[in-house]
């Protein structure tokens, strides 16, 4: 599953955040002593965090991050460039781990199992958490082996007919089995790039995620594909877990139960999407939705 | 969040735009509010031009409502603004149609002014329509105040007063329905009497619900339809 990492996280993260926050005057966000204001916790976690820091090398990108997700919650993570919202969506599936220089402390836990332990297979864990990418990323296969990639090395079949079934599911899911059931043998990089990240979605779900991670899903696509992805979030929410990280915040408006704003690698706050956009707690995220220099 | 920093945006046409509508609205509630005190002068006086004068002014008012419904929706499509923007241009729609509605009212007063100047003075009733109409034309100043300066304590005083009107307009109807029952032939002009009455409570009732709308922009809170006391309470908990 390495393969599927995506290319994004070879930026360096340490300097991407040295960039952001030096832009910042360190007077006027003066942030120690934050609380996180709203309502970061749910009677229905699916996966619980606590005091989550995370550092790339000695530079700290998350500060004492404490939030649940709730079982078939959509939340949304929303803040500026640099805000830790990605680094912190990377730690629900240890996706961090593929870079050296970053350690995460704290507790995260996916139905109470902690996520870090050491002796967990991170292989496992990334089946039932799964995550789609901002760029739509197949493999350069059919249609068809990019949702059965999956489910053959997670041995999840034994037999063609039970694997025909997962993949026709699966993409009957992601809302694209009928714009590819006369090619399923094509390439998958031969499709539009809507279809390509429904594709990448039908992948994900192939081999039946609790918790799918979305990072910016829709930013490389047009409104179309996007309106697509996104009733695809409000069906997939019966069944799956989704955090979705979004630059847009009319889309975590639109699909999200809760959004979470991040500022500076510290939890603002979390509340119902309803409140946040109506009449958030915290004047940092008033200041960021409403387009207000903070 | 009581500051509600209009003029913060990175965008400054949005700035430009958000402004607009509030210096908009003001006018338009500058213009009702001289609709009120006009026709109350126009009644009380009584004086049929100026009367004329409010009737006039009531077409200036419908364009500005059109106006201002225009570019609401303009910021809606082009903006599509959130939390304190988003309540600012609900508030500036909701405002000028109840401010619209206001306009109708005095609209309403005039026409009695000019019936009454016609047909001859009612016998009674001109004490009460000084009295309210004070009342109510302080209440439509103070409540484009509120919006103004987003001022809640204000808006709440507006919500106060407009029970005091309620009691004025009940005590008066009382009073003049009597009065109608001893000189029957006095029925026709009191009743003109009456509907005058009836339209500034309405007009109160109106500068109430900005009062509503000034609380739902500032706190965020939408207290219609409630008691004045569970409104305190909501505003003072916030």
């Amino acid at each position: 599953m390495e393969a599927i990492v995506d290319q994004t996280a070879k930026v360096d993260p340490m300097n991407k955040v040295n960039t952001e926050l030096s832009k910042e005057n360190p007077e006027a966000h003066d942030l120690s002593g934050l609380e996180t204001v709203g309502i970061p916790f749910t009677d229905t976690a699916k996966m619980s965090m606590r005091d989550v820091n995370v550092f790339y090398a000695d530079k700290q990108a998350i500060f004492d991050v404490s939030l649940d997700i709730g079982q078939n919650e959509v939340l949304a993570m929303i803040g500026p460039s640099g805000c830790g919202k990605s680094t912190f969506l990377r730690c629900l599936n240890r996706m961090n781990d593929t870079i050296d220089i970053c350690s995460v402390q704290g507790s995260l836990k996916l139905e109470g199992q902690d996520i870090y332990d050491p002796k967990l297979d991170v292989v496992p864990l990334r089946a039932r958490v799964g995550m789609v990418f901002q760029k739509p990323n197949p493999f350069p296969k059919s249609i068809y082996d990019n949702v059965a990639y999956g489910p053959r090395i997670h041995g999840l079949v034994n037999r063609r007919t039970d694997l025909d079934e997962i993949v026709e599911t699966s993409l009957q899911k992601a809302g694209l089995w009928k714009e590819v059931r006369d090619r399923l043998h094509s390439p998958g990089t031969g499709l539009s790039g809507g279809q390509q990240q429904r594709l990448c979605i039908a992948r994900t779900i192939a081999v039946s995620p609790e918790v799918i991670l979305m990072d910016e899903p829709c930013s490389a696509l047009d409104p179309i594909a996007t309106a697509k992805i996104e009733e695809l979030i409000a069906e997939l929410s019966e069944n799956f877990t989704i955090a979705i990280v979004t630059h847009s915040m009319q889309q975590a408006a639109r699909v999200s139960h809760r959004t979470a704003y991040f500022h500076l690698g510290k939890l603002v706050e979390v509340n119902e999407t309803e409140k946040v956009f109506t009449n958030p707690d915290h004047k940092l995220t008033e200041a960021y939705i409403t387009g207000r220099f903070g | 969040m009581d500051k509600l920093n209009l003029d913060q945006h990175i965008s400054r046409q949005f700035n430009a735009d958000l402004e607009e509508l509030k210096t908009q609205l003001l006018e338009m509630g500058g213009l009702v509010e001289q609709q009120t005190i006009n026709a109350v002068k126009a009644i009380t006086t009584p004086d049929s031009d100026l009367a004329e004068r409010v009737l006039v002014t009531e077409e200036e008012v419908d364009a500005r409502e059109l106006k201002l419904d225009e570019n609401c929706t303009l910021v809606l499509a082009r903006r599509q603004p959130a939390a304190s923007d988003l309540r600012m241009v609900l508030s500036v729609a909701r405002i000028t149609r109840d401010l619209e509605r206001m306009g109708d009212e005095a609209h309403k007063v005039a026409k009695m002014a000019i019936h009454l100047n016609e047909h001859g003075e009612a016998p009674r009733g001109y004490v009460e329509l000084r009295h309210i109409g004070t009342i109510v034309h302080q209440m439509v100043i103070s409540a484009l105040d509120a919006f103004a300066r987003f001022d809640v304590d204000l808006a709440i005083s507006v919500a106060q007063e407009d029970k005091k009107v309620d009691q004025e307009y009940k005590s008066a109807m009382r009073e003049l329905a009597t009065y109608m029952m001893e000189d029957p032939r006095s029925i026709s002009r009191v009743l003109n009497i009456i509907w005058a009455l009836r339209a500034l409570e309405r007009i109160g009732d109106h500068a109430a619900n900005i009062a509503e709308h000034v609380i739902y922009l500032v706190k965020g809170l939408d207290v219609r339809h409630q008691s004045l006391q569970e409104m305190e309470r909501q505003v003072k908990e916030q």
